[in-house]
């Protein structure tokens, strides 16, 4: 049987209690070596006890020890996970001892791939888990566990289901040609069914091109030029709320240079091209500069001097801007008003970046231009991994060939062959049928993870 | 006296079996319950239809003798599927009951190496788990090299009538009562099965004036690549069509209890897809009424077979049932119907070449494996002929993949999946149907036969030509354009005109023209036989879906090139579902490709195993 795994399954740092997970035959008893308080061995399954994790004599932490024995559990195997409660310290201490014990610190994903192995999941919901691994915020969550559930699941096989009906019809003309009785499937009624599947299948895909901005986040552009507040409002934002300055690259290519989150979405704010003011003056925001940082965003903040006339600058930025998401922030509402913009503009807010309860009405814009409380109220029905919405697309560009091949009078059981290759595409992403490249990527997928 | 290889049973999976294995040189032997049943056609009276006639193209192909002799003794021929697409078209003959038999016992007695005997086969002779002859029903043994079974519905057969169930092959012929038996006794797994037939009508007691005619194609057409027609288009015997009704439908059910099947006298398992037409009533309650079709026999007798009614009802009820039916009010009852039961061995127990995993040097071909229909048997039997043969030879058996031939589709399917019930040939399962046409076969099939030692050098060079006239005929078509000059051309047969000069070849990609088309718009001869231009044509509408099916293909071989050593333990792997576990031990795939399309083998099982074959060892 395997090894005895163990490793910190919440993420280290946020929140106050991490959890250690513990997956193996000998995890009961490896536990219980450690454990002050009720014998682990003897406790039924699926029960919580309170106690002492020790280090010989030495109290290492107060915990919460959950026993999970085989085969009802996350992997099939013995499972206990122990809640820690006194911090990152103590919580690698608690690991140490584990490892120490016995135990072998887990791989990225491991878990997961344990309870693929054995049985316990789908392809569907093993990708979705792993999604869950990556997942930084509680909308991420929500959508990776009911990816768990089998949404997508279920909307798949409804799909395929309405597709073998037709498919089966037309392998009976095939089969039995001279059965004047049984129903001649028409290239009309391929016709008519064609757009009702292209339908739920583009569907899927914008619904994933939103869940995107909940796993990516939104890439947001702070521009203008020099002291006019960029700075001042990236601050506002992040300390608003407490997030994490960092100048580490993020999953984008983008130097991320702050994460703020807005209704659980993370927003992105890229670049830090002027917005660090330094001492050299020299240092000029350069326009060209700015509109590298306009194309990469799906957010653009372009900041604008309430007290000033646009100058040159301003104008190129805001052509540069037309064909973008962009909110023009026209800073400092409390001084005189110099600046005359275009009537037609769209999206400018006037506001004082100094003035925290302004900044609020920036964040209602936002939640606003990309219908965040639409993403937080509906049903998640979303695909969110790169391999599934491939498939799918793949089955977009098929039915396209369909489309082709109903225009060219194409011979219904050569339209079928496609139809097939959909049943069989959308087959790869429930798991119901094999495909070696699938399960590379797939695993492949697990090592990037946590 | 030693045969190399001993053929029992003398039906359509025999008679190839046995020719095959005596045209590689082997000395032959076929026994047989009686030779004047030698290719009997006990059930319908014709010879192909969707994938099996496909079938039967690729047993030509192979340098088999089902579509030459299907050639010699057809009263009608059609294609089927004309309206769909090239990859589904198939051809189907009414085959004379009488011809087609004494055709190929005239072919069978020409050819050296091959002698006949009649007598039952009751045991085998085995030394050491290896197959070393046949043992016969007076005690008599006679010795071989290989035994290639072929006994079709004769292991302990049964017909039933009604309540009443006799021991009896078709036709009243003996059965092979002890065989089976003994297989068991070998360690054989012995499943029993189920098929029937319809009655048989006088043809003078029809009244054909009020049924619909389906007359045959006015295109003459040969199943072999290699012959010439030898019938003529307006002698074709025509069929007929007639329904069941309402009344026919209430005397079925007033006397369901009293037929073999419903009145629970029948413990074989019979085909899904043939089913009795008391059957068709009770499983489909709503339907008003089933379509029958009336085919004739043969030219030399009056037999018409009435396809579609086959039933296990007692004679009386069948004379009801018949009388019900428009046309055949007064019909005479020539042959009741019945069904028959037989035993069958479990094709999992066989490998890919038709050898039993238990036994060595057993081959067995046709119904015995659990198949049904003559086209599916007569494929087999050339296999089994033909990897008997290689085995003799210590070569490498001949294994068709499943973007080969249907004929690998067949067999893969029984030693993969096995079978509950008889197994028929459908296009459905076939998954790379575009490239398995009827149409190139011989591009597909025709190498492997000559290098089998089937196909002769005439038959071969034949073949060889066609394949370059092919290429001349699409570099032509390349090299020469149509121009705008023609426009005017185009305008008569209503397909738009073209703004600049295009090569005929990509002229032809336009829907609904063909090279005959273009011949006659733009006055051209193009010196190519009709199956030249045919293949050419196909190849250049269907380009796009022809390369798709490919790279299908290609991914399946990525597949099939992992192999699985022969005695690999699959009770090491933990992770693997235990279910799984037992049907790979089972079925002992050849390859992962194999493995994956074992039922009840999941994905995850396949992960963890090419992990395992990956790695080469597994903790």
């Amino acid at each position: 049987m395997n090894d005895t795994i163990a490793s910190i399954a919440t993420s280290l740092g946020v929140g106050a209690i991490s959890i250690i997970r513990v997956s193996g035959n000998d995890s009961i008893s490896i536990v219980n070596k450690l454990f002050q308080g009720h014998d682990l061995e003897k406790v039924e399954s699926h029960t919580i006890h309170y106690g002492y994790i020790k280090d010989k004599e030495n109290i290492i932490d107060e915990v919460l020890v959950s026993v999970m024995k085989s085969p009802k559990t996350y992997t099939m195997e013995d499972v206990v996970e122990i809640n820690c409660h006194g911090g990152i310290a103590t919580t690698n201490k608690v690991l140490e001892l584990l490892l120490l014990n016995g135990c072998r610190l887990a791989e990225p994903g491991e878990f997961t791939k344990r309870a693929f192995l054995n049985g316990r999941i789908d392809l569907v919901e093993a990708e979705a888990v792993s999604d869950l691994i990556n997942s930084e915020t509680e909308l991420e969550r929500k959508v990776a566990i009911n990816g768990i559930k089998g949404n997508i699941s279920s909307l798949i096989k409804k799909l395929r289901d309405e597709l073998i009906k037709i498919i089966s019809n037309i392998e009976v003309n095939i089969d039995y040609p001279e059965y004047q009785d049984i129903y001649e499937v028409t290239i009309n009624d391929i016709r008519e069914k064609i757009p009702l599947i292209k339908n739920e299948l583009e569907e899927i895909v914008e619904n994933y091109e939103q869940s995107k901005l909940i796993h990516e986040g939104i890439k947001v552009a702070i521009i203008g030029r020099p002291n006019v507040g960029k700075s001042s409002l990236l601050n506002k934002l992040l300390n608003s709320e407490k997030a994490i300055v960092t100048d580490i690259p993020g999953t984008t290519r983008d130097i991320v240079e702050g994460i703020m989150y807005l209704d659980g979405v993370k927003l992105n704010i890229i670049d830090t091209a002027g917005i660090r003011e330094t001492d050299d003056i020299v240092e000029k925001i350069g326009v060209n500069k700015s509109i590298e940082t306009i194309e990469s965003a799906n957010l653009v903040l372009l900041l604008l001097n309430n007290n000033e006339e646009l100058t040159e600058e301003d104008k190129i930025l805001i052509d540069k801007t037309k064909y973008k998401t962009t909110i023009y922030v026209v800073n400092k509402n409390d001084l005189e008003t110099k600046i005359k913009l275009d009537k037609n503009l769209s999206n400018v807010i006037s506001i004082n970046t100094l003035d925290n309860k302004e900044i609020k009405i920036l964040k209602e814009k936002i939640r606003d231009l990309f219908q965040l409380d639409k993403i937080n109220n509906s049903d998640f029905n979303y695909i969110t991994n790169l391999r599934q919405i491939n498939k799918i697309k793949e089955c977009l560009k098929i039915i396209s060939d369909i489309e082709e091949g109903i225009n060219d009078d194409l011979e219904l059981d050569m339209l079928e062959m496609d139809l097939r290759e959909i049943w069989e595409q959308l087959g790869f992403i429930t798991g119901d049928s094999y495909d070696e490249e699938l399960l590379d990527d797939l695993f492949k997928n697990f090592c990037v993870g946590k | 006296m030693e045969y190399d290889i001993i053929v029992v049973g003398g039906g359509h999976a025999g008679c190839e079996a046995s020719l095959a294995a005596a045209r590689l040189g082997n000395k032959t032997l076929l026994i047989t319950g009686n030779i004047k049943n030698i290719a009997d056609m006990p059930c319908n009276p014709s010879i192909g239809g969707p994938a099996k006639g496909i079938l039967v193209r690729e047993i030509d192909a192979l340098g088999g003798e089902m579509g030459i002799n299907t050639d010699k003794s057809l009263i009608q021929l059609k294609m089927l599927n004309t309206k769909k697409g090239p990859a589904v078209r198939a051809l189907r003959a009414q085959a004379d009951k009488i011809t087609y038999p004494k055709e190929m016992l005239k072919t069978l007695k020409n050819t050296i190496n091959l002698d006949i005997k009649e007598t039952i086969v009751d045991d085998l002779i085995v030394e050491n788990n290896k197959v070393v002859g046949v043992k016969l029903e007076d005690k008599k043994e006679i010795k071989s090299k290989i035994v290639i079974l072929t006994t079709g519905t004769y292991l302990k057969a049964d017909v039933l009538v009604g309540s009443k169930r006799t021991s009896s092959g078709p036709h009243g012929e003996r059965p092979a009562k002890n065989l089976s038996d003994n297989l068991r006794k070998l360690g054989l797994t012995i499943q029993r099965l189920k098929t029937g037939t319809p009655p048989r009508i006088e043809k003078s007691s029809i009244d054909f004036s009020v049924l619909e005619k389906e007359d045959g194609d006015n295109i003459l057409r040969t199943f072999s690549y290699d012959t010439m027609p030898l019938y003529k288009l307006d002698e074709q015997v025509p069929c007929y069509l007639t329904y069941t009704n309402k009344l026919t439908h209430e005397i079925i059910n007033a006397n369901l209890k009293k037929s073999s099947m419903y009145g629970g006298y029948v413990t074989g398992i019979g085909p899904r897809y043939c089913p009795s037409i008391e059957d068709k009533v009770v499983k489909f309650k709503d339907k008003e009424r089933h379509q029958l079709f009336l085919e004739p026999e043969s030219i030399y007798y009056d037999d018409i077979y009435l396809q579609g009614f086959s039933t296990s009802m007692p004679h009386e009820v069948q004379e009801e049932m018949v009388h019900s039916l428009k046309g055949l009010e007064h019909a005479k009852i020539l042959k009741y119907a019945y069904a028959i039961e037989y035993d069958a061995i479990d094709p999992l127990e066989m490998k890919p070449s038709l050898e039993n995993k238990i036994l060595e040097n057993l081959f067995t071909a046709g119904q015995i494996n659990g198949t049904s229909g003559y086209e599916e048997a007569a494929a087999q039997g050339l296999i089994a002929g033909i990897n008997a043969s290689l085995k003799l030879q210590g070569k490498d058996p001949l294994i068709l993949k499943r973007n080969e031939a249907y004929i690998g589709v067949l067999i893969d399917d029984l030693v993969t999946k096995g079978t509950k019930e008889p197994y028929r040939m459908l296009t459905s399962r076939a998954e790379y149907r575009l490239l398995l046409r009827h149409d190139n076969a011989d591009i597909r099939l025709r190498e492997y036969g000559k290098k089998i030692g089937l196909i002769d050098e005439v038959r071969y060079q034949k073949f060889k030509k066609k394949l370059d006239d092919i290429e001349n005929l699409r570099i032509y078509l390349k090299e020469n354009k149509i121009t705008t000059k023609d426009n005017a051309l185009l305008e008569k047969i209503d397909t738009s005109p073209i703004l600049d000069g295009i090569t005929y070849y990509d002229f032809l990609k336009r829907p609904g023209i063909t090279i005959n088309d273009l011949e006659k718009i733009l006055n051209l001869n193009m010196p190519y036989e009709t199956d030249v231009k045919e293949q050419v044509e196909i190849s250049i509408k269907y380009e796009g879906y022809i390369k798709k099916a490919e790279k299908e293909a290609q991914k399946l071989k990525q597949l099939e090139s992992i192999k699985i050593p022969n005695d690999f333990n699959y009770a090491k792997i933990s992770n693997i579902a235990s279910e799984a576990r037992q049907k790979l031990e089972n079925v002992k795939p050849l390859t992962l490709g194999q493995a994956s399309r074992i039922s009840g083998v999941n994905p995850s099982d396949i992960a963890v195993l090419s992990v395992v074959l990956k790695r080469g060892k597994y903790e």
